[in-house]
């Protein structure tokens, strides 16, 4: 398999303080990688650089071969990649809608606009109930189900997932979870960023661990699900 | 009290609405620059009065009306807005308040003393036919540069209304105004958007400045005054909302009218920052604005 994404050494500090050590990781076209560590070790900090929203102090992104490290985040997405942010920030005072219709920024997904919208709404039918209401007015659910969408909309090839399931109620989260993995069944790549990290292993093809801003294990789903660190630190085994 | 006054009151009320239109396009240009990017337009008067000067010099030296010169001082303040955003405020926007409100004070004395030196202190006027002209409806007078004018500014901040609903561009800045974090995260160009409502929002003044002409000479120390007025139009109104602005200008010119009407003309401010007093007392977030924001 291809790879699709190469991180290759990335450093970024927050002033002094250092977010990321020389993180380096690989994901291939069709796999779903999930990056598993405590709050404040580094992971959402990973999700922004390789979106382009925080600059690296150093190292490389490469994209498909092509080095995106340090592009404007609206050239990223143009690219292909695509973000489920944490906290699903989606936009509270634009209806449903317009929520999705602002998901199809680059011009290639422009032109399929209408195709991925219906197809948005197949996957996520109360999308389609309520496109007129406010997205501020819908549940923490509807609310994630909306950010999914409108990443849906830019037609990414790799989704990067950060913290899907944070403050969700158990069912929903099963019903994210579900989601992630019918993407990748469709042929998406995906990123996934979760502090979940026996439904994220369980999902996950392959899985790094980080730990103050940087990789200290990986292996796959199973591997890591089985390691005795892991099963200590993480899963309280 | 005799029917004399009231209906004298209600000619004032009237005049006072159909400036109050103008005074809310104005006071428009500011709250979407704000609303959107959190940067406050210190410069917004001296903007204003600059669109005046433009107007005054196509209808002094080129005998364009100002009715027709508008739509080109728009697309020129638009132009001109962009420009400033991209390559002087946008290094800004991320600074503290008090480097922003230095870098568009400095703005301000710039555009202020340039008319200062092009135009001179004195007031400069346009006259036109349609100032001698007026419509009556009922008991009423009104004046027609005043009501074109008025009539004006509707048409223009319903066009705003259908750019920022209905087009792609102005969706989108609604949307980087909503979630900053959520725009970037989708890929629009928030530094490009940001441009565009600088554009925008410069657009706005200039019209209203090409409106306010045909009303009220020019001077550049008016200036001022006008910026003070935004802030207390949009203050009143609710800070980034734009039936508040609207509705803002309407009341504001309405207090000044009635203002001139029972004490005098130059007490009218006192009105205006009476009413910004209250309001800020009864309701802080303004009229139509959302508490907590």
């Amino acid at each position: 398999m291809s790879l699709l994404l190469q991180v290759e050494a990335l450093g970024l500090y927050y002033g002094d303080a250092q977010a990321l050590d020389g993180v380096s990781l690989d994901i291939a076209a069709g796999e779903i990688v999930a990056i598993v560590g405590a709050n404040g070790a580094g992971k959402s900090s990973l999700i922004r650089v390789i979106h382009g929203i925080e600059k690296p102090a150093s190292g490389r992104v490469r994209f498909d071969g092509v080095d995106i490290a340090g592009w404007p985040s609206f050239r990223v997405c143009e690219a292909g990649i695509g973000h489920v942010a944490e906290g699903r920030q989606v936009f509270p005072n634009l209806s449903v809608l317009e929520n999705l219709e602002m998901g199809a920024v680059p011009r290639r997904a422009r032109a399929r606009e209408k195709q991925t919208l219906d197809r948005v709404f197949s996957l996520f039918p109360r999308l389609a109930e309520r496109r007129r209401q406010a997205a501020g007015t819908l549940s923490g659910g509807e609310q994630q189900m909306l950010a999914i969408g409108r990443c849906l909309m830019g037609q990414p090839r790799l989704i990067m997932f950060d913290e899907p399931s944070l403050g969700l109620a158990p069912t929903i989260v099963q019903e994210v979870f579900r989601i992630v993995h019918q993407l990748n069944e469709e042929g998406l790549t995906i990123l996934l960023v979760e502090q979940n990290v026996m439904a994220s292993l369980k999902i996950a093809h392959r899985g790094y661990v980080l730990e103050n801003g940087r990789i200290e294990l990986s292996g796959t789903g199973a591997e890591l699900l089985g390691d005795d660190r892991v099963r200590q630190a993480y899963l309280g085994l | 009290m005799t029917a004399d006054f009231f209906l004298s009151l209600a000619q004032a009320i009237a005049k006072g609405l159909l400036t109050g239109m103008v005074y809310g396009l104005m006071a428009l240009g500011l709250s979407v620059v704000f609303g959107v990017m959190r940067i406050v337009n210190f410069a917004h008067g001296e903007m204003m009065v600059v669109g005046m000067y433009l107007a005054w010099m196509g209808f002094e030296y080129l005998q364009v009306s100002p009715m027709l010169s508008l739509p080109l001082i728009a697309i020129l303040f638009f132009a001109a807005g962009y420009a400033l955003q991209r390559g002087l405020i946008s290094p800004f926007i991320n600074r503290p308040e008090h480097q922003q409100f230095l870098l568009l004070l400095a703005i301000a004395i710039l555009l202020v003393n340039a008319c200062l030196a092009i135009a001179g202190p004195d007031l400069r006027g346009v006259q036109m036919e349609a100032q001698f002209e007026s419509y009556e409806l009922g008991p009423l007078v009104l004046d027609a540069v005043r009501l074109h004018a008025a009539l004006t500014a509707i048409a223009i901040a319903g066009l705003l209304w259908l750019f920022f609903t209905r087009t792609r561009t102005g969706k989108s800045i609604r949307a980087a105004a909503d979630n900053h974090t959520g725009a970037l995260v989708v890929g629009l160009d928030v530094r490009r958007l940001y441009a565009f409502t600088f554009g925008v929002g410069a657009a706005c003044v200039g019209a209203a400045g090409a409106l306010m002409i045909t009303i009220i000479p020019v001077s550049p120390f008016l200036a001022v005054e006008y910026t003070l007025l935004a802030f207390v139009i949009v203050i009143v109104g609710g800070l980034g909302s734009m039936t508040g602005a609207l509705a803002g200008g309407l009341l504001i010119g309405v207090s000044e009218a009635v203002a001139g009407l029972l004490l005098q003309p130059s007490l009218k401010s006192m009105f205006s920052f009476g009413l910004l007093i209250l309001v800020l007392l009864l309701r802080p977030q303004g009229l139509f604005g959302k508490a907590g924001s």
